[in-house]
């Protein structure tokens, strides 16, 4: 087991990918959130998972029950804005009658599941019927009238012509459905942030069983941590099943001093928010929920 | 891993603490001996509805497991007959106190001079919760009309939020006592990281509402739209709008829930990165 201050408890980096070939048509990376999950449902380790899906308006994330592979595929790809994965965790217990449940989201989400297990409140049931938490990297998300502006102003797209969103390289890049491509310096979107945001202090979700997210691997490929003995026993039992490609992070660039770096940018800068907080105001201060 | 280990050890995973030997069984139902270490435990029940203390039971085996094991229960009027408040290590107290009712006023403040800990026990007791909503007028004494969550006529040392509460978080809680009253150095100091953010909890107010959202999170500029609030809320009184919580504040009943549940009003990075070590010494404990 490595313990890492900006990294977590992780028990192996890899990078990998599905060897599913439907799945990876519309992954926004490696697809293994997606893989992971209908693996899972297929084994019957989970008997439905959280995901976000495509929500009313045009790339505005919905979170959703999923208890089909059909149903997980949906949610294939990364929407840049809030989706309150959350709110379906009890009810996945009660009227969809789950067991074991999966859940999918960004680092916060890994966190308040966690706070529910070991601190249920009002959460009856949940702690017991967590059964596979897949946690993304996450370096910041944005309300949805961010996301709009940053497309439509900033790249000048109109949000439902849109096939793929990504951050990388220090961009926003913008791929549209009939093969344009429009990117944006990141600097101009951080005034867009979801506030919240500043004041996180986990990059490559920590607390996930699994958890992975685009940076340190190449294109098309994703950066894995495998990290609790439930996470362990899923990815093995999946790789046995021939369901990833995978290599040791050594041997992929950039690898894992990037995803080093940006997770140690992202922390310390947070944590300079969390302290500055403190003398806000004159003799006042502003809540901090780690204190 | 240590940490599981030890607890573990003194907690019956490896070797057994003192019991009353099982072959007495048949006619050992009540216990000659009590077992050395166990605590205290009193239910003390105020204007509440018994809904925590099924959700006390609602641990099933657990609960007949503490009971065997790490705790006697020195009072509760639902399910003993002891009729006066014993002194206690460990007194839940569910509902809140009708200060028009004699009774109960001195039964609370009873409850704190025999108990070690008081835990306030739901959102009754935490914050008045539906009793908020009480102002008189119904036979057959309609003059009693204020009720107080217990914080403000005693001090009260832990919460355990929820309408209902979680069984789980009354398992654990009462598992932290334990440790914290019967353990090891090393065992009090994990139990003392545990309860902390619930007695910060007690420390932090009697009332609760939707409102804590936006005055100590939103407001705070905390929120980062995870729906946690939403899962917590037992009237469905939360949505999310674009991503952030929108209440329903005339279906809001005040049992302070969304805020507890709530990852940003506290995230003890001492204890919550341990879940799975956590997890595992409990279940142990309770097998
Ligand atoms: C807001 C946000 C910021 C991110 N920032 C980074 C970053 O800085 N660096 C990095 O390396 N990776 C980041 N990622 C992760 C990355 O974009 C991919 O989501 C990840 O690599 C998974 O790819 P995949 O091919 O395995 O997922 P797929 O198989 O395509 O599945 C997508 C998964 O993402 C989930 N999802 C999609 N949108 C959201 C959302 N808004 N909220 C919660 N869950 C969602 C779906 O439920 C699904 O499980 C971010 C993701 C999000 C949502
Ligand atoms: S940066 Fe942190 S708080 Fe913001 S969405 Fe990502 S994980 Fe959540
Ligand atoms: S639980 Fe807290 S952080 Fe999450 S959406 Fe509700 S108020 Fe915001
Ligand atoms: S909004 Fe719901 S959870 Fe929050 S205090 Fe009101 S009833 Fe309780």
């Amino acid at each position: 087991m490595i313990e890492d201050p900006y990294l977590g408890k992780y028990m192996t980096c890899i990078s990998a990918r599905s060897t599913d070939k439907e799945i990876l048509q519309k992954a926004q990376d490696g697809g293994i959130a997606t893989t992971l999950m209908t693996f899972a449902l297929e084994q019957g380790i989970i008997d439905g998972t959280i995901v976000a899906v495509e929500g009313d308006r045009p790339w505005e994330p919905k979170p959703f029950v999923a208890m089909s592979r059909e149903d997980i595929l949906k949610a294939r790809g990364t929407k840049y804005s809030i989706s309150p994965q959350i709110s379906w965790l009890k009810e996945a217990t009660r009227s969809f009658g789950l067991d074991k449940v999966g859940v999918t989201g960004v680092c916060c989400q890994m966190q308040a599941v966690r706070k529910a297990q070991l601190y249920p409140i009002n959460m009856r049931d949940v702690p017991g019927k967590v059964a596979l938490t897949v946690g993304l990297f996450c370096m910041e998300n944005f309300p949805y009238k961010s996301m709009q502006t940053i497309v439509e102003d900033h790249a000048n797209q109109n949000l439902s012509s849109v096939k793929k969103m990504e951050i990388g390289k220090g961009k926003f890049w913008v791929y549209t459905e009939r093969g344009n491509v429009s990117t944006l310096p990141l600097k101009a979107t951080h005034k867009y942030e979801q506030p919240g945001c500043h004041v996180c202090l986990d990059y490559v979700s920590n607390l996930a069983d699994i958890s992975t997210g685009s940076v340190g691997s190449p294109d098309g490929w994703s950066t894995v941590f495998i990290r609790t003995k439930k996470g362990n026993e899923v990815w093995s039992k999946a790789v046995a099943a021939g369901m990833f490609e995978t290599k040791p992070i050594e041997d992929v660039k950039p690898g894992l001093e990037l995803v080093m770096k940006l997770s140690k940018e992202k922390i310390d800068k947070n944590r300079k928010t969390v302290e500055e907080r403190k003398t806000f105001g004159v003799n006042k201060a502003l809540r901090d929920p780690y204190a | 891993m240590e940490l599981l280990n030890s607890i573990k050890k003194t907690m019956g995973g490896e070797s057994k603490p003192p019991q009353v030997a099982t072959e007495k069984k048949v006619e050992a139902t009540k216990e000659t001996k009590p077992v050395a270490n166990k605590i205290k435990l009193g239910h003390v029940h105020m204007s509440g509805c018994t809904g925590c203390l099924v959700s006390v039971a609602d641990n099933y085996l657990g609960f007949i497991k503490i009971l065997d094991d790490y705790a006697d229960l020195v009072y509760s009027l639902t399910l003993a007959d002891v009729r006066h408040i014993p002194e206690m290590d460990v007194a839940l107290v569910e509902g809140s106190v009708c200060i028009q009712d004699h009774e109960s006023v001195e039964d609370i403040k009873e409850t704190r001079k025999k108990a070690k800990v008081v835990v306030a026990l739901g959102s009754c007791a935490s914050y008045g919760n539906i009793t908020r909503f009480c102002r008189g007028g119904q036979h057959n004494q309609p003059q009693h009309e204020s009720f107080l969550p217990i914080g403000d006529l005693i001090d009260v040392d832990v919460y355990i939020p929820g309408c209902p509460p979680s069984p789980e978080l009354i398992r654990n809680v009462t598992v932290m006592a334990y440790l914290l009253l019967q353990g090891n150095e090393e065992q009090k100091a994990l139990a003392g990281r545990y309860l902390k953010p619930l007695m910060d909890l007690a420390k932090r107010s009697t009332t609760g509402c939707f409102c804590d959202l936006m005055n100590d999170v939103i407001n705070q500029g905390l929120c980062i739209g995870c729906g946690t609030c939403a899962a917590s809320c037992p009237v469905r009184a939360i949505t999310h709008e674009f991503g952030k919580p929108q209440g329903q504040r005339d279906l809001c009943i005040k049992c302070g829930s969304c805020y507890g549940a709530c990852p940003r009003s506290f995230f003890n990075f001492d204890v919550i990165p341990e879940f799975e070590a956590i997890s595992e010494m409990i279940a142990g404990v309770l097998k």
